[in-house]
């Protein structure tokens, strides 16, 4: 982990605590080199909840990687202040730990004791509603569920940033409302940013406080739409729906460009 | 304010109802129909192998010194009990033995050869390869170094079974989900830790396979080492056997096979079998629902 934190620059104090400063990432070598990336710029501020949306291949999974410090920019740099999380699109829950075991080892992983890893990991599962299932084990739980757990794991790390790689693609839509309340819920409760990727446009509209729309190979941003809707919000507002139908029509250009090549 | 906690609620339950919806799970059956429904069929089976040798006995096939029915041979297991199961013991005590050393040289190779490219390219076809030579060729090679000692035997063990358990352990690290991986670094399990929170427990299913078939291997090493490593002093039942063989005695002989086979059926399903689906049950890799 040492190697990672020196790739990130610390910032000065007011400054945004995540910025992508003019990306490149580039896979493989010069004679099949794919770019993922390019010349990306991007500034989150704090408490803020910002969506990535972009169709296949717009480098989302590379964008949060760099961010989470699992790679390294060929250009460019990438600074975070303070500690991420990562979730998946599949809740990646340790099948052989139980819901509290799950919490619990993330909070070992910090070097924390034994005694406060249980109040911990009991506060963290309550707040996503899950106390009484602390002993089942993932294969005993629900998709929807794995993911709260996941997302509760997320939160034992203590992060200040929480990257989210399409966590609720997997999900049916009744099981997505209901987590889209429930994170809303949570964000406004704590101090994180949040960082979260989706193909889904009403999704990023229903979620973000800005959706920025990135377009494919390479990944580029092609446009920021701040999204000034009241909270909370639901998936079926008007508004939202507007909102959604005016960012799809973008979205569609972009896509479009690749049919004429 | 108010709307907010009442809307909080609503979302609590909600979930909550959603929840109990997707997480019911049907009821396993009692422990007693579990175990009537594993036994009856063993028993069955039994059975019909007693009834097999029966007539194999009254078609004459060979006279009935080499070939004793049931009712010569179960009365005599009877009488030599506590003469086989003194064997037994010592026979046991030399399983248990030459199977932890196994254990601890197969998975300090497997974790070797798992996490290293270059040991992996040189010894990962070697372990595979030495699990296809039969062990019983190692045997005059050991009675050359160790001489007639339980070294021997011992030594013919670990070379049977170690390379299952290393095998199991190495495919277990292979498959592990890669997400899984990404899980544990996102996490900050990184070097020891990684490989004892994660890369250990994930491997644990296939690693179990490795330990019982490695059993299997460990049992026929042995029986074939004691059938010609004869220790004296030391009687295991694979030289009461051989003994017994010798004074042209096929009915000790048979009563002895019985127990070997019992003994070998009996660890292989109560203590690895079980072992295997519990963890299997845990990691919810078996679905009680489809009845497997």
């Amino acid at each position: 982990m040492i190697e990672l934190h020196e790739a990130r620059v610390a910032s000065a104090p007011g400054a945004a605590p995540v910025r992508v400063d003019n990306v490149v990432k580039v896979y493989g070598h010069a004679g099949n080199a794919v770019p993922a990336l390019d010349r990306v710029s991007l500034s989150i501020g704090r408490g803020e909840f910002v969506c990535l949306l972009g169709a296949s291949g717009c480098g989302k999974s590379t964008l949060l990687n760099l961010l989470a410090g699992l790679d390294r920019p060929t250009q460019g740099s990438v600074a975070v202040d303070g500690r991420t999380s990562l979730l998946f699109q599949e809740a990646a829950l340790f099948p052989w730990l139980t819901a509290r075991g799950n919490v619990e080892l993330a909070l070992k992983l910090r070097g924390i004791g034994r005694r406060e890893r249980r109040t911990r990991a009991s506060d963290l599962l309550g707040l996503v509603n899950l106390a009484e299932f602390d002993r089942k084990r993932p294969h005993e739980l629900s998709g929807g569920m794995r993911q709260r757990v996941a997302l509760a794991r997320a939160l034992a790390q203590d992060a200040d940033v929480l990257l989210m790689d399409e966590p609720f693609g997997a999900l049916d839509a009744m099981t997505r409302d209901l987590l889209h309340d429930e994170l809303e819920r949570l964000w406004q409760e704590t101090a994180l940013t949040v960082v979260f990727v989706t193909h889904n446009v009403r999704e990023a509209v229903r979620l973000g406080d800005r959706v920025v729309l990135l377009s494919s190979r390479p990944g580029r941003v092609a446009a920021e739409f701040p999204v000034d809707l009241p909270r909370p919000r639901r998936i079926e507002d008007h508004a939202v729906a507007d909102l959604a139908a005016s960012i799809t029509t973008r979205l569609r250009e972009e896509v479009a460009r690749h049919g004429d090549a | 304010m108010a709307t907010l906690d009442l809307r909080e609620r609503s979302l609590r339950t909600e979930l909550a109802g959603l929840d109990a919806l997707e997480s019911m799970v049907a009821p396993r059956p009692s422990l007693h129909s579990r175990v009537w429904s594993a036994v009856w069929p063993k028993c069955l089976a039994a059975g019909i192998a007693v009834l097999l040798w029966q007539i194999v006995v009254w078609s004459h096939f060979r006279p009935d010194y080499v070939i004793p029915g049931p009712a010569k041979v179960f009365p005599r297991l009877y009488d030599d009990f506590g003469t086989i199961m003194d064997a037994v013991g010592i026979t046991m005590w030399r399983a248990v033995q030459g199977f932890a050393l196994a254990i601890l040289i197969g998975t300090a190779v497997g974790a070797l050869v798992a996490h290293n490219r270059v040991l992996r390219s040189g010894f990962g076809s070697l372990v595979t390869g030495l699990m296809t030579m039969p062990s019983v060729a190692w045997v005059p090679l050991a009675i050359g170094i160790f001489q007639l000692s339980d070294a021997t035997i011992r030594f013919v063990v670990v070379i049977g079974a170690a390379p299952s358990i290393a095998n199991g352990l190495i495919s277990g690290i292979d498959n592990i989900q890669p997400v899984i991986r990404r899980a544990g670094r996102v996490l900050g399990a990184h070097g020891w830790s990684a490989f004892r929170h994660v890369t250990l427990p994930a491997a644990l299913p296939a690693f179990v396979g490795g330990l019982k078939q490695g059993w299997a291997f460990a049992w026929r090493s042995l029986l074939a080492a004691e059938l010609i490593a004869l220790i004296p002093g030391k009687l295991g039942i694979g030289q009461l056997m051989e003994n017994d063989r010798q004074f042209t005695d096929y009915t000790g002989v048979i009563c002895i096979m019985i127990v070997i086979l019992i003994i070998g059926i009996v660890v292989d399903e109560a203590i690895f079998g079980n072992a295997n689906r519990w963890i299997r049950r845990r990691y919810g890799l078996i679905d009680d629902a489809a009845g497997a």
